[in-house]
Order: C-alpha cells, then sequence, then structure tokens
C-alpha cells in the first residue's frame, strides 16, 4: 500500500505527520518505508537519520547530434515544444536542462542524425532508520526539473514494502502528481490559516483530478470552529486527525525529534492514524 | 542589413519593447530602406520555458544579422552568440528613432547576457 502525504501549502506538517507515521507504524508491523520524494528539499533525514546503503545516479536522455550527418534543416527545433533545440545554420544547439527525454528530434530528423545519451540529475538513496526502509532522491542544485527523480524513486518501492509513506513537495505542480499518481491514499496536511485553506483548495482539486481518495489532517487546529472546518463540512471532507497547535511540539520539531518517541499525547494521535490508514 | 527590433506594438513608431525573449513582435528592416518593414508576432512571449531559445530560432530563420533590444537574457545570449547574430542595446523611445540610432551608430554591442533568467526588465 502507497499513502501520499501531501499540503497545497508549504511548512503545514507533512515531513512532521510522514515521520512520525512512518515512525508509528514501523512499530506495529514490519515491511514500513518513508519515501522522501521532495527531492528539492529533502527533510525527513534530519529527523530519522538514515544509515544509507545504497546510492545510484538518477539519469535522464538528452539528445546527441552528429553534426557530420546534420543538415541544419531545423526539423528538429521546429519538432522540440520545450525548446531545447536551436538550430543555427552552422550547428544544433542543446538547451540540456530544457528537455524533457521525449525523443521527438531523433524521431523527426530526416538525416538520423540524433542519437540519445544520458545525463545524471541527482541521486537515489536507500537505507535503514531501525525497522524503517528509508528511500529518498536528492536533486542536483540547479536542476529544473524534479518529477524525473520522484519517479525514479517510486520505482525504488519493492514489493516486499507493505506500507510506503511517500512524503511529497509542497504545491500541486508536476513533482507533487508524479508523487500522488497511482498511489492507493492520500493524506491532506493542513493549518486553519487563510493561506492554508486557500492552498488546500488547489490540493483537493487536484488530488479528485488524480481520483486517488484522500483525508485531512489539521496541523496546529485550534478550538474555535473557522472557515476550514466550515469548507471540509461543506465538501464532505473526512478529517483524520488533528495535531494541536502547541510551542512544545514546535520545540521538540526544532530539535529534529521525533515526536511519538517523546510526547504520548502524540503517540495516541498517529496510533489512531495508523489504526485508519491499516483499514484501508 | 537585415535587422529585427523588439516592438511592443506591429509599427515603426510603437515603442520598443525592453525584453527580447518575451517581447510583443518583431519588427524586421534592411538599415539601408527603413520605411520598409515585416511585422512577426513572437510565439515565444507565452512559452512555458525557453523563450530566448524560441524566439532567437525565429531571428535565425529569417536571417537578421543583427537584433536590437533591452534585455537579453542567458539562454538568448548563448543562442544568437552561436548563430553569429549582434545583440545591441540602444537609447530610442520608438522602433524608428531604434534603427535611426543603429545607423549612427550610438548603440552598445554586448559581449554578455544583459540580464538573468527570467529577469524581465531587471538589468544586471
Amino acid at each position: 500500500m502507497k499513502i501520499t502525504i501531501a499540503s497545497g501549502k508549504g511548512g503545514t506538517g507533512k515531513t512532521t505527520v510522514a515521520v512520525n507515521l512512518a515512525v508509528l507504524a514501523s512499530s506495529e508491523m514490519t515491511g514500513v518505508a518513508y519515501v522522501d520524494c521532495d527531492v528539492e528539499e529533502p527533510d525527513g533525514h534530519l529527523f530519522l537519520h538514515p544509515e544509507i546503503t545504497s546510492q545510484s545516479d538518477a539519469r535522464v536522455p538528452v539528445p546527441v547530434v552528429d553534426e557530420d550527418r546534420c543538415t541544419h534543416c531545423g526539423d528538429c527545433a521546429r519538432a522540440c515544444r520545450f525548446n531545447s533545440l536551436l538550430a543555427t545554420k552552422k550547428k544544433v544547439l542543446i538547451f540540456e536542462e530544457l528537455c524533457h527525454g521525449c525523443g521527438a528530434c531523433a524521431i523527426v530528423c530526416p538525416e538520423n542524425a540524433i542519437t540519445e545519451t544520458t545525463r545524471a540529475i541527482g541521486v537515489v538513496r536507500r537505507g535503514r532508520s531501525d525497522g524503517l526502509t528509508y528511500l529518498g532522491g536528492v536533486l542536483n542544485v540547479g536542476e529544473h526539473m524534479a518529477t524525473p527523480l520522484v519517479a525514479q524513486v517510486k520505482e525504488e518501492i519493492t514489493d516486499d514494502l507493505s506500507l510506503s509513506i511517500i512524503d511529497a513537495s509542497p504545491g500541486t505542480s508536476c513533482p507533487v502528481i508524479e508523487a500522488v499518481r497511482d498511489t492507493d491514499y492520500v493524506i491532506l496536511v493542513t493549518e486553519p490559516t487563510p493561506f492554508g485553506l486557500s492552498d488546500l483548495r488547489l490540493a483537493v482539486e487536484m488530488t479528485r483530478k488524480l481520483e486517488v481518495p484522500f483525508g485531512v489532517v489539521i496541523n496546529r487546529a485550534m478550538d474555535a470552529t473557522n472557515d476550514l472546518d466550515t469548507y471540509l463540512q461543506s465538501e464532505n471532507i473526512d478529517i483524520l486527525a488533528r495535531i494541536p497547535l502547541g510551542r512544545y511540539i514546535a520545540e521538540t520539531i526544532s530539535r529534529g525529534d521525533i515526536l511519538v518517541d517523546v510526547h504520548r499525547e502524540m503517540r495516541n494521535i498517529f496510533q489512531s492514524l495508523f489504526k485508519f490508514v491499516a483499514s484501508k | 542589413m537585415k535587422i529585427a527590433i523588439t516592438a511592443e506594438k506591429d509599427s515603426l513608431d510603437a515603442p520598443l519593447d525592453p525584453r527580447f525573449g518575451r517581447c510583443a513582435w518583431f519588427i524586421i528592416v534592411d538599415t539601408t530602406s527603413p520605411e520598409k518593414f515585416t511585422a512577426i508576432e513572437n510565439r515565444a512571449a507565452s512559452a512555458g520555458g525557453g523563450a530566448g531559445v524560441q524566439a532567437s530560432q525565429t531571428i535565425i530563420d529569417e536571417g537578421v544579422r543583427a537584433v536590437i533590444s533591452g534585455n537579453f537574457g542567458p539562454k538568448a545570449y548563448d543562442a544568437l552568440d552561436a548563430a553569429g547574430v549582434s545583440m545591441i542595446v540602444v537609447e530610442a523611445q520608438s522602433v524608428r528613432e531604434a534603427v535611426q540610432a543603429f545607423n549612427d551608430g550610438t548603440g552598445k554591442l554586448l559581449d554578455s547576457p544583459s540580464a538573468a533568467a527570467h529577469a524581465g526588465l531587471r538589468r544586471i
């Protein structure tokens, strides 16, 4: 089973929920993995301190032009939807960072002058933190595209893993869609602020389009009813847990400690959340 | 000589568009008869990425030898430089004035990008 933790707004508590759920689950069953798909800014490892057992390059395809065969007709540049090829009268320039690896240029070239090579965009890492499997990706600094790396990290989820908790990046664009796609359930983490609600609406719309069932965890929840509660009720969205607003929680997190290991009431909250997840 | 000027509208009296990659129009003139012109709409203006690359491809396909604009970003610079197209920045309000400045030799020839990626109207 694959559960994705997403949000919309950044900083609402995805990693907090993902890490603590994974740690709690790992104390109740075997075959649990924490999967860090926030490849631009991974931070699960700051809490889990995994021992990394293997690391490999994540590579994407890019074109190579054989200038001896090239007649500079420009068909490749015209075919490219991502503007990564420029055909001057003397040579073809390739802007590799824009290339999406679709292969259209190689297909349209009338001289068969284009072949494929690969370039590294980041790394995929595998490790362990006590009984918990750790999987994650780190995108190279300056890289534009996180999505192919997110896909490669998810490919590391092997069949022997019974429960994988995927920590997505914030937002609702391509890397998040890649993380959420083809998973079994999404937990949307939100907070009772105007920005939190505004971004939650977008995340809900995205998740519904991807046709993955979902529920909401409210982080920094307060007692009074507010626009967030009203919205969730009117949309018939399940509230899976409420994590209270508390300075002690922020202090624990800022020390890099795991909430369920330090605070009884946090363990209880995540125990209920795990029971719900296990029932799915 | 065939040159292009980035413009906000498709006329010689149009204001100079200070951005190259996402300008509205390219006005193409022969400097020896500057009252005759061709206007090409810049389809790169709405590109998700690589606008400078796509705009440069248009320039190259038209056989233009020099481009007058305000800001050339890093991809546009590399593209036009590879194609041997000169990049020139002038002080001018309209396309007509820009062509005049070019003919008078008062423009500045660029040897590096004038702006960072996605800089809009900001200069380095």
